[in-house]
């Protein structure tokens, strides 16, 4: 066990320090990559502090639909692999709610201010 | 690099130049007053310049690209897009006034000068402002009306254009992204879907290629100028419709299909009201899919090569934002009721 501050702590810090002290005076070029910087680390620290517990629910949802063990990046191109091949689609029992569930976690990390996510989480 | 360097100095400076340029094509003015480069990467050059003289002062721009840039495959050159944009203002079209196109001998690189459009490009203050809520109401039909004289345009008249079929792009888009992603079942499921959804090609029609709000001048009566040319190519009329339809084009005004300022049924009867034809709603969602699955896989594409340029930062974050269109693929193909 490491100590703290977490890494998402620390992220998190880095990016308000660049938005309170360096944001203010620099000029076009260097704040816009400066903004590009901060929104990095906001999702550094969403994702590092969602991670482990999104990756074990992506896990089990696959182990249902598969029906056997294995790592996350397996099953999931296991997965990709059955749905190019037909195997599995939109009719197999599961499937739309792991491709929703997957993909509201990865949207939460990434971009969680995109439109389409604020209107299916307002949905729940 | 020793001839690039001396014929750079053979010849006259970037600013002289275009000052001799513009003293000769356009009349009443007798020098420039503002010169600035407004955007554009390497390859291509935006510039605005005010010209004054007896005639007041005239504001104008320069879409330019160095002489030594190769042309890139696939897209129009800067002289095509010129050709386009005039074609598209003979056919009544909304388009800029294209004042002249650059001769070798100007020395100055390759381009065109045209009279600066007044309005607002930036697609989130169109849909958003309250200076467009009548635009907003407008623009809709404007852009079917704008595609319709486009796609009516007569390719004999104009410059040689790439053709494109929607089996050549569709592989060409499957390749790119299992060359540089990891598996995405959301991307699976699309490229399945289109695969299982494939139009008959039509007879191919002049398409712009990237038309969509961020693309065009909108002022507070609508649109005014259609701009950005260089996808413009020979291929499925459809694609245009989809392509304006796509979400990352709505700047958040979701609920609005057509560029985040109106409804698909009335995009369609617009368009066929105006002479493009008649356009399915089936059509309209395949285009609407391949262009939403496009996207994506541009930003894969830009993702990928985050480590290997000079803005690794900023690409890599595009990258991350491949999960938006898996969000809207799926809100397409899969809603949730």
């Amino acid at each position: 066990m490491q100590d703290s501050p977490t890494p998402a702590t620390l992220a998190s810090a880095i990016a308000d320090l660049l938005k309170r002290e360096f944001l203010p005076n620099l000029t076009d070029h260097l704040a816009f990559q400066t903004r590009v910087a901060i929104n990095a680390l906001d999702l550094i620290a969403r994702q590092t502090s969602t991670q482990a517990a999104t990756d074990a629910a992506e896990c089990a949802r696959l182990v249902a639909l598969l029906k056997h063990e294995g790592a996350l990046a397996e099953l999931n191109a296991e997965l990709a692999r059955k749905i190019a091949d037909g195997e599995l689609d939109l009719a197999t029992p599961g499937l739309a709610e792991h491709l929703w569930a997957t993909t509201l976690e990865k949207l939460a990390v990434d971009q969680p201010n995109y439109a389409s996510y604020r209107a299916e989480i307002a949905r729940k | 690099m020793q001839a690039e360097t001396h014929a750079r100095e053979d010849a006259p400076s970037f600013a002289d130049g275009l000052a001799a340029v513009v003293r000769r094509v356009v009349p009443g003015v007798e020098r420039l007053d503002r010169l600035s480069r407004l955007s554009g990467g390497a390859s291509q050059e935006t510039w605005s310049l005010t010209g004054v003289g007896s005639a007041g002062a005239r504001k104008m721009i320069l879409r330019r690209a160095p002489a030594t840039q190769p042309p890139v495959v696939d897209k129009a050159s800067l002289e095509t897009e010129a050709a386009l944009m005039r074609a598209l203002k003979e056919a009544g079209g909304p388009s800029p006034n294209v004042l002249y196109v650059l001769q070798p001998e100007d020395r100055i690189g390759r381009g065109f000068l045209m009279d600066h459009v007044e309005g607002e490009a930036l697609g989130r203050r169109i849909v958003r402002d309250e200076a467009f809520a009548h635009a907003r109401t407008v623009l809709t039909s404007q852009l079917a009306e704008a595609l319709a004289r486009i796609h009516n345009l007569d390719p004999t008249r104009l410059p040689p254009l790439a053709r494109r079929t929607a089996a050549e792009e569709f592989a060409q888009m499957v390749a790119s992204y299992r060359e540089h992603s990891a598996p995405r079942p959301v991307c699976e499921l699309a490229i399945r879907w289109l695969a299982q959804h494939m139009p008959p090609e039509p007879a191919p029609r002049v398409a712009h290629g990237d038309f969509r709000t961020g693309n065009y001048i909108a002022d507070a009566n609508g649109l005014a100028a259609v701009l950005d040319w260089e996808l413009a190519h020979l291929g499925n009329p459809a694609r245009d419709l989809g392509w304006l339809c796509v979400n990352s084009w709505r700047f958040g005004g979701i609920d609005k299909p057509v560029g985040g300022l109106g409804a698909r049924e009335d995009l369609l009867a617009a368009y066929a009201k105006a002479g493009g034809g008649r356009v399915t709603m089936e059509e309209l969602l395949f285009w609407e899919v391949f262009g939403t699955l496009r996207w994506g896989v541009m930003c894969i594409g830009m993702g990928a090569r985050a480590q290997q340029s000079d803005r690794p930062v900023e690409l890599s974050m595009i990258g991350r934002r491949t999960s938006e269109t898996e969000i809207d693929l799926l809100r397409l193909l899969s809603p949730r009721t």
